[in-house]
């Protein structure tokens, strides 16, 4: 029943084994370790497990292993070069965007998609942009400024 | 999730014939339905067919009267088309506002017409547009697509390949969200054409339906007030814990005003 899928994750050739119905995330966590993309309820809502995939961000929960065949996938493990954090996540850190953190990798993922398309979004088009990131801490006015200051450094 | 066997269809072709061959397959499109459906238990499919690796069913062709949309587009691909804005404005409009944007990512309008949710967007913009949906069998009119509750008139065997809209004078998509899913409570669907008004309400029926009232006061007046006064029953409309079927109904008399007051 299983078969073996080989992708690139944060820049690595890997392969798996697994099921037709292995899930993304479940490949990346439980199959290659990277626990950084979350997974935050049951029902494709939440978006803390959103990745890149060939450079568009994902609900890692809604996608099959097998259809990352071939994928060139970006968790939150692969953004920092080193000791050195992406724009994102340093702008994150600098303003507190976050609470508890679970819902930050999601958040960080999600937020850089917006800030490949728009360097500068306004905070209405930041908020639009979250509606598939749910912060059960509700602390959401940090992220949307960290967001904004983020967008800014990826561009500057 | 219970197990099954996953292949990539080559084609669309290829993809009818393996549904012919085991009715307990399904076809898989963006799968921001159908994943969901599996991970709670609700289906247990044979084999899944993949479309995602075939490339001609995406891509948006616009000609002076047309707007054609290959199945497997994505949502985002049609909000962030340039050349869908220019010809059909409320078309883009609303390709943006379904879901979140990583399911716009990757939801496609294929699987969301051939699902037909009676909260979804799309139905709307088909039956207001008067489109006409083209299968691996054959074409069939909006009107008679979309039959009941998650009920198309595809067969078993059959797969969508592309959506034709023709380009209207104007018109436009208002849509009340649910608040957290951003499904349609009520979405209403307004369109002035060479041939005709057409007025489609989704997300307050069991199926997207049109307003044959509203459709004629517009074709006499096209004007927010025309459509003020006309009240659809509320009978057989959805009532869940999101809004009763009373509030409902009146939601599409407000939704249609509004939208009537934005066609572009």
């Amino acid at each position: 029943m299983t078969s073996t899928v080989s992708l690139t994750v944060n820049g690595k050739a890997v392969s798996a084994e697994v099921e037709p119905r292995t899930l993304l995330v479940q490949l990346l966590r439980e199959i290659l370790g990277l626990t950084g993309t979350h997974v935050g309820c049951d029902t494709s809502q939440c978006g803390a497990c959103v990745v890149h995939v060939n450079g568009t961000s994902l609900k890692s929960c809604t996608m099959l292993a097998v259809q990352a065949e071939g994928a060139d996938v970006t968790t939150i493990e692969g953004l920092a070069d080193g000791d050195t954090l992406h724009p994102m996540q340093q702008a994150f850190h600098e303003n507190h965007g976050l609470q508890c953190g679970f819902c930050t990798p999601g958040m960080i993922m999600s937020a850089i998609d917006l800030a490949k398309r728009n360097p500068d979004p306004s905070e209405k088009e930041i908020r639009e942009w979250l509606e598939g990131n749910l912060c059960r801490c509700t602390g959401y006015h940090n992220i949307v400024k960290s967001i904004k200051a983020g967008a800014q450094a990826m561009n500057a | 999730m219970y197990n099954f066997e996953y292949t990539k269809a080559s084609s669309a072709g290829a993809a009818a014939e393996a549904l012919k061959a085991d009715e307990d397959a399904k076809v898989v499109a963006g799968g921001m339905t159908l994943i969901p459906t599996l991970k709670q238990r609700l289906a247990q499919p044979s084999t899944l067919i993949d479309l995602n690796g075939v490339d001609d069913l995406r891509g948006i062709t616009v000609t002076g009267d047309t707007v054609t949309i290959g199945a497997m587009t994505t949502h985002d691909t049609v909000a962030r088309s340039a050349e869908v804005a220019k010809a059909i404005p409320a078309l883009a409009h609303l390709a943006g506002l379904i879901g979140d944007p990583a399911v716009r990512n990757r939801g496609t309008i294929g699987g969301s017409i051939s699902n037909n949710d009676p909260a979804a967007d799309y139905p709307g913009a088909l039956v207001g547009l008067g489109a006409t949906v083209k299968t691996t069998k054959r074409e069939i009119a909006a009107d008679d697509f979309f039959v009941d509750l998650f009920e198309t008139a595809l067969e078993e065997d059959e797969i969508v390949t592309e959506v034709s809209f023709p380009v209207p004078e104007a018109a436009w998509y208002m849509k009340f969200p649910n608040p957290a899913s951003r499904y349609a409570i009520v979405g209403v669907f307004v369109a002035k054409a060479k041939d005709g008004v057409r007025v489609a309400v989704t997300g307050a029926g069991p199926c997207v339906f049109r307003v044959p009232e509203m459709e004629q006061a517009l074709s006499s007046s096209w004007s927010p007030d025309a459509v003020a006064d006309i009240k659809v029953s509320d009978d057989g409309l959805n009532s869940d814990i999101h809004a009763s079927a009373e509030y409902r109904a009146h939601l599409v008399t407000v939704m249609a005003k509004r939208a009537v007051a934005g066609a572009k």
